[in-house]
């Protein structure tokens, strides 16, 4: 049965993110891009939303089931305040989601509870490589096997948090395949390097990480000896980051919508021109259907459905969408796009990253 | 809760109608595009023969049983939505074909949003009945169409128990097999009281057979060339009164005709976006099977930078096609569910108009000489798929639709 409608628990987050992303982040999003970094105190309070803890099972100390739709409804609306606090108040799902996909029984009940029963704690992944060309199936950093031990080396960047990160999930690759393994910030070798400059996401401290000859313990590995399948990990971020586009977009469509019908010009509010109205008209279509496939991924992976191809599909189609959305909302403020007292310039540049952003949330 | 999941009904009808399309549709696509005007009666009766025996008629919703209310809450309607697939397959088979499949169409679609309960019963009683019928809706006139119905000069004056009707009809999609080939209807659209506007215009339905209502023209098409676009010309044609779809009360001034005209648009218009896609998936599909045929595969999971411009190509329609297609459901998931979808429906119309001409546009060029060439049935996809971009509303008219709903503007505030 086809049904569009969200269940009653999920209205219920959504509408209590979006209220949260409309008083506190929206109003914070300026400040934090210009400052480079967004209040704690905001992330924390975000993180008590429980978006990520309502897809953790009781018995990993969450207080629901995984689920991929619910995580990407709460999503957008968090995208849709502010896509750096998002990332931020989501960044310790880099690190849980993969334990929850392809962690033992163990590695589970050890690693899961300490980060979702308590305050925000930004343990985050090592995912991302300093590569124009980057495919998580094929990373450059590598694991070996070392008696008991494992030996990583590589550069990783975009790594969130890296400067205060208890702990690490590094993604390398062992014998061609992309393996996760679990390293504490205190272990020889890792070296925090320095704080990257980015086109947007500018509130969100990311960093380079080197790997250099970095050992750790044989059950540091995820999935214990015969690990984990990377792909459900895929599919989990390119659907958040989807969700996120989607949210994003919206936000600058809204905006853009709204100054349309304030803005006057030849006697009369812009938004009455067909060439602004059309320009509008598109971007709400573009949004819903996009939005619509994003559902329709999270929906399979959900049912234990193949929804690689869909998750990716709808990566590909959200990030056309951020880029050409968030392109018309500065077009339509005009010579007040360009200027950054407004949002529209901000959401351009979250915008093009989006297909950069994979690994760096998870639903 | 969010869901995807296509009901077992659906899926079912969807193989079977696959094979229609399979065997039924394609053999003879390209004889029906070089002989315009050329009635495929095997396809008519075998739709009307093989609809008639599941009884799924796409036209006129199956009546509701008294006491079977109540069974049926628990259920929720699937009507629109197995109709969507059913279109989109048809129109993957053949478009042209497809707007000759006797089992109600527009004119159904105009007396289901505008007549009484006794008029749907009266009116679509002939659909699937002992012969094939056809069915059509005229509103555009030689002087106005997205204007329409505003602009009607299409006149109705009543003289006693009937109304006379007075005008010319142009772009009637299977007028001629509605009022010439088959014992159907076509749904008029005229104005009783011409300084009234678009308050005074009003939907009649004239059955095949009626003197003074005529076919004087069969339009030569770019695409769709199976399915005829009629001319209809009205001269001093007498109807029963009753033929007056919805309330008699002519009297009042009111724009129900008007909103008549547009609920008849929000219902077809999804179905319009149904029919793209299926043309558009066809055409993807003969892209991918051609290029999977030299032995090229196309890869998922790539970042752009790592991909063949093929992969690009092929990726972004797939991206294209899935999204319109999911606007298209929900639009038709939402008339099932009773709510109103005049956006999604818009939207929807839009969408699939655009991605049906891009998709065909770029397959065509794509295959190079074996996108061109009239060996294959991708030239002809090209050609019928324009047309989704400009019946039931062109792709302008749809986003200046969208454009009101979402700036709460009025058609004096935006037009």
């Amino acid at each position: 049965m086809y049904s569009f409608e969200p269940t009653e628990e999920q209205r219920m987050l959504m509408d209590a993110t979006k209220r949260f992303a409309e008083k506190e982040l929206q109003p914070a999003a300026h400040d934090a891009d210009e400052e480079r970094e967004f209040p704690i105190s905001l992330i924390e309070k975000g993180w008590e939303l429980g978006v990520l803890q309502a897809s953790i099972p009781e018995e990993y100390g969450g207080f629901g089931e995984r689920s991929a739709v619910t995580g990407i409804l709460a999503g957008e609306e968090l995208g849709w305040g502010d896509l750096t606090a998002a990332m931020a108040i989501m960044a310790p799902a880099m690190y849980v989601i993969p334990i929850l996909v392809g962690g033992t029984e163990e590695q589970k009940k050890s690693l899961i509870p300490p980060i979702i029963e308590a305050e925000w704690k930004p343990n985050v992944a090592a995912y991302v490589e300093p590569r124009f060309d980057f495919y998580p199936l094929e990373m450059t950093s590598t694991a070996t096997k070392a008696g008991d031990e494992y030996v990583l080396q590589g550069e990783k960047s975009m790594v969130p948090f890296a400067h205060i990160a208890e702990s690490f999930l590094v993604f390398a690759s062992l014998e061609g395949k992309t393996q996760a393994f679990v390293v504490p910030s205190q272990t020889e070798g890792l070296v925090v390097g320095e704080r990257e400059s980015l086109l947007g996401i500018q509130a969100l401290p990311t960093y380079k990480l080197s790997l250099n000859d970095v050992r750790i313990p044989a059950e540091s590995r995820i999935g214990g000896e015969d690990g984990f399948d990377v792909q459900p990990v895929i599919d989990a971020s390119n659907l958040a980051t989807a969700a996120l586009a989607v949210g994003l977009s919206r936000a600058a469509y809204e905006y853009s919508r709204d100054y349309a019908k304030e803005r006057e010009a030849f006697g009369g509010p812009i938004a009455q021109k067909q060439t602004i109205a059309f320009m509008l008209a598109e971007m709400a279509t573009e949004i819903e259907s996009i939005r619509l496939m994003v559902w329709e991924a999270a929906w399979k992976l959900d049912a234990g459905k193949d929804a690689s191809k869909t998750a990716y599909l709808a990566l590909m189609g959200a990030s056309d969408m951020a880029m050409m959305v968030t392109d018309r909302a500065v077009q339509i403020l005009g010579g007040f796009g360009y200027i950054r007292e407004y949002p529209t310039e901000r959401w351009m540049r979250n915008g093009r990253g989006i297909p950069n952003f994979v690994g760096l949330t998870m639903v | 809760m969010i869901s995807f999941e296509t009901p077992k009904p659906i899926k079912n009808m969807v193989m079977m109608v696959q094979t229609v399309a399979e065997n039924m549709m394609r053999p003879v696509s390209r004889h029906f595009d070089d002989h315009e005007h050329e009635i495929p009666w095997d396809y008519i009766n075998f739709m009307h023969d093989s609809m008639k025996q599941l009884g799924s008629p796409t036209g006129s919703e199956p009546e509701k049983k008294e006491g079977a209310d109540e069974q049926k809450k628990d259920r929720p309607s699937i009507y629109f939505q197995r109709t969507a697939h059913l279109v989109e397959m048809l129109s993957w088979g053949d478009t042209g074909l497809y707007l000759n499949t006797p089992v109600g169409m527009l004119g159904t679609a105009a007396v289901r949003a505008t007549g009484t309960p006794e008029q749907k019963k009266r009116f679509l009683r002939n659909i699937l009945g002992e012969k094939p019928t056809l069915d059509a809706m005229a509103m555009t006139e030689p002087h106005a169409g997205s204007e329409m119905p505003s602009q009607t000069r299409t006149t109705a004056v009543r003289d006693g128990d009937e109304w006379v009707l007075n005008g010319e009809k142009i772009f009637v999609t299977a007028g001629h097999k509605a009022l010439v080939d088959t014992e159907g209807f076509v749904v008029i659209w005229a104005t009783i009281d011409p300084s009234a506007g678009r308050a005074g215009v009003r939907p009649f339905v004239v059955e095949a057979g009626t003197p003074g209502c005529s076919v004087t023209k069969l339009e030569h098409k770019l695409g769709i060339r199976a399915s005829d676009t009629a001319t209809i010309v009205l001269q001093d044609c007498r109807i029963p009164f009753d033929n007056i779809l919805g309330s008699p009360d002519v009297k009042k001034k009111t724009t129900k005709g008007f909103k008549g005209a547009m609920a008849t648009f929000d219902a077809s218009r999804p179905f319009v976006a149904a029919s793209a896609l299926g043309i558009a998936r066809a055409a993807l599909e003969f892209l991918t099977e051609k290029v999977g045929d030299e032995g090229i595969e196309i890869r998922y999971g790539l970042p752009r930078s790592r991909m063949t411009n093929l992969e690009r190509e092929i990726i972004d329609m797939k991206v294209m096609l899935r999204s319109a297609w999911l606007i298209t459901l929900k639009a038709v998931w939402m008339m099932d569910e009773k709510i109103p979808n005049n956006l999604e429906a818009s939207m929807a119309k839009v969408r699939a108009g655009d991605v049906c001409v891009k998709i065909t546009q770029r397959a065509v060029e794509l295959l190079g000489p074996l996108g061109y060439s009239k060996e294959h049935l991708l030239e002809k996809w090209f050609r019928d798929a324009k047309i989704n971009d400009l019946y039931e509303g062109t792709g302008q008219i749809n986003r200046l639709i969208i454009a009101r709903r979402i700036l709460d503007y009025t058609r004096h505030e935006l037009s």
